[in-house]
């Protein structure tokens, strides 16, 4: 069994490392002032990827939904290893919530079509909430295997994995396809390789393509796309038009739940006890714990 | 417009046939929300061997139980018990449908969510009923799905204003377990599990896992340490403080990731919420999602190196200094009143 994989990826605002500059004096969050990282956990996905790949051969195709910029996380992808990468970018998918944004990956999934595995980070660091690897699996109607930890064999038709549960694991065995998402202690993803930099720097989306003939009255975008298609260094680019979807089910309109209010978190800043990190200090400070019966 | 359902549904998770805490934690909130919206609350059990169950969640207030029993659904399986959860909902459209945000909920709630389009909202620390005015239009009784969000820099309140089915997950402990002195009337639907072949899609191979030893939520005292910690070992004297003063350790999300403390000790938005009668807070910031999971704790102590740190804002004993020299003292000055 040679597995066609197709990988989901995100590109996320580092939340982890969030500065003073990020924040707006309003309590709002600048987007452009965070750096744009690889969702952790995609990338361990796109590790397990290309092991199946090392081990059992097939493909390993990688997709992302996002804004244009989106292009600079599928370079690295190929920096990896990756055959393929996808964009799906429309303005029109913009603002979508998990329900909205699995229907979209779903079809984009479908039109890439020929797929045994479909893997994914568990959650991205933006929104912790998991739900767009079951969504899309639910949407394709295929079975899913959540918080993956290793992938113990490939079959002729089906695949072994290992999950984590509430205070162990299991073993599965699921026909494929399959939808797995992963979680952090899967795998070490590799170092992006010198060749494949070199090979992949210059591969572009479709938008960056006709950014070069906007710039350049010589260029031809069909022309310029088809070079790039014969050299391997495109990026496929899906708009709205090219995918199967229905637009009331896309973005805003197609996201069920909808951001009611944001408020930025205001401490109120309440007075304490300030204890001196002394032995007597302490000292006091068991000595009312005690009084109070906080402690025995 | 077709009148809402006022249902609140309660997904009852078992492992082995015992029942998540989380549930009935839920159950408690689900009752609260039902008696806003003069609806019901209702629990659905999927499992084997569960009328014990199911009656148990009667004195937590469900009116009735929705009660799938068949040997093939002893242990929790994404594609039966997801398929069996998805053809309730779309058959009754319930108007709030809670899960416990753990490794089942969080598996299950999105692919019910996805089939019946509703929307799902993750890891909400409050959830309220409420009038709601959004893009100029009058929604009654909604429900506010309340998270920190963006690295815990704002808190956001979602809503589900067009769908029928409102969805949430909630992490074990924010909500408190209320159990009535009476326990409700109630009644147990029975519904058949028929099989169905994409069931079977996949196999259960092996199975292997032990209760959770650690209780935080049981624990008097919790000891909690941050990234600011710096290192596992430097955790050491905070075991050894939860050991004399009878406690147990607990660490943020930073200092899980950090790999210094086990994520079952996790306090915080997507750990465990805890109430102790003391928390003492090592090396921890105090971010959003932390405060979460501890702010009603009874006595709140700050350690912390940053005067600065917004841990300090909610604490009510606050100390400037490095944890481990201040942990140490603190057991000296322990050992030196029981004397």
């Amino acid at each position: 069994m040679k597995p066609n994989s197709i990988v989901l990826v995100k590109q996320v605002p580092d939340t982890a490392n969030i500065s003073g500059q990020v924040m707006r004096p309003d309590g709002t969050v600048n987007r452009a002032k965070l750096p744009a990282i690889f969702n952790p956990e995609d990338k361990v996905a796109l590790e397990l990827a290309l092991q199946i790949k090392d081990k059992y051969g097939g493909s390993v195709r990688v997709l992302t939904m996002g804004p244009p910029k989106a292009s600079e996380l599928l370079r690295e992808c190929l920096y990896m290893g990756a055959d393929e990468a996808y964009l799906v970018t429309d303005r029109r998918f913009a603002a979508a919530d998990t329900l909205a944004t699995s229907y979209v990956l779903s079809a984009a999934i479908e039109k890439l079509g020929n797929y045994d595995l479909i893997l994914g980070g568990r959650q991205a660091i933006d929104g912790d909430t998991a739900q767009v690897g079951p969504q899309t699996a639910e949407k394709l109607g295929i079975p899913q295997v959540t918080y993956a930890e290793q992938i113990v064999s490939v079959k002729k038709n089906s695949v072994v994995i290992k999950r984590k549960i509430d205070g162990g694991y299991e073993i599965l065995e699921s026909a494929l396809p399959v939808l797995i998402t992963v979680i952090k202690d899967a795998a070490t993803p590799r170092p992006f390789k010198a060749r494949r930099i070199m090979a992949y720097k210059n591969a572009k989306s479709l938008l960056e393509l006709e950014r070069m003939t906007e710039s350049n009255s010589l260029l031809y975008i069909n022309d310029l796309k088809e070079e790039y298609v014969s050299d391997g260094l495109y990026i496929s680019t899906f708009t709205m038009d090219e995918l199967d979807v229905e637009r009331e089910r896309c973005g805003l309109a197609g996201s069920p739940t909808k951001v009611h209010k944001v408020e930025s978190v205001v401490l109120a800043g309440n007075e304490h006890d300030k204890i001196e990190a002394t032995k007597e200090g302490l000292s006091q400070l068991v000595e009312k714990l005690m009084q109070d019966h906080i402690l025995g | 417009m077709a009148k809402k359902s006022s249902e609140v549904w309660v997904f009852v998770e078992q492992r082995s046939g015992k029942p998540a805490d989380v549930s009935f934690e839920l159950l408690s909130k689900g009752k609260k929300l039902a008696d806003t919206l003069n609806g019901v609350l209702k629990a659905v059990v999927i499992g084997h061997k569960m009328q014990k169950v199911a009656q148990e969640t009667f004195r937590f207030g469900a009116r009735e139980v929705l009660l799938v029993d068949h040997p093939d659904l002893e242990v929790y399986q994404t594609l039966p018990y997801s398929r069996i959860m998805s053809e309730l909902v779309d058959k009754h459209r319930p108007r709030i449908v809670l899960y416990g945000a753990t490794f089942i909920g969080r598996d299950i709630a999105p692919r019910v969510a996805s089939f019946t389009l509703s929307g799902l909202t993750a890891d909400c620390t409050d959830l309220q009923i409420s009038d709601v005015t959004y893009t100029r239009k009058e929604y009654k009784d909604l429900l506010l799905q309340i998270r920190p969000a963006f690295g815990g820099n704002i808190i956001a309140t979602i809503i589900t204003p067009d769908n029928p089915v409102q969805m949430a997950t909630v992490r074990e402990g924010v909500m408190e377990m209320l159990p009535l002195s009476s326990p409700a009337k109630g009644k147990v639907t029975n519904i058949p599990y028929q099989k169905n072949e994409v069931d079977g899609l996949i196999k259960i191979i092996e199975r292997h896992h032990e209760e959770n030893k650690i209780n935080l939520k049981a624990a008097p005292v919790i000891i909690a340490g941050g990234y600011g910690m710096g290192t596992r070992a430097r955790f050491d004297s905070l075991y050894r403080l939860a050991d004399v003063i009878g406690g147990e350790v607990a660490g943020s999300r930073a200092a899980v990731d950090a790999g210094f403390v086990k994520h079952e000790r996790q306090v915080g938005q997507t750990g465990v919420t805890v109430r102790p009668k003391l928390y003492i807070a090592c090396g921890i910031s105090g971010a959003i999602q932390h405060r979460a999971g501890m702010q009603e704790s009874k006595k709140i102590i700050a350690i912390n190196t940053d005067p600065d740190a917004p841990i300090f804002d909610i604490c009510h004993y606050g100390i400037v200094g490095d944890a481990v020299d201040v942990v140490n003292k603190f057991i000296d000055a322990y050992k030196h009143k029981l004397k």
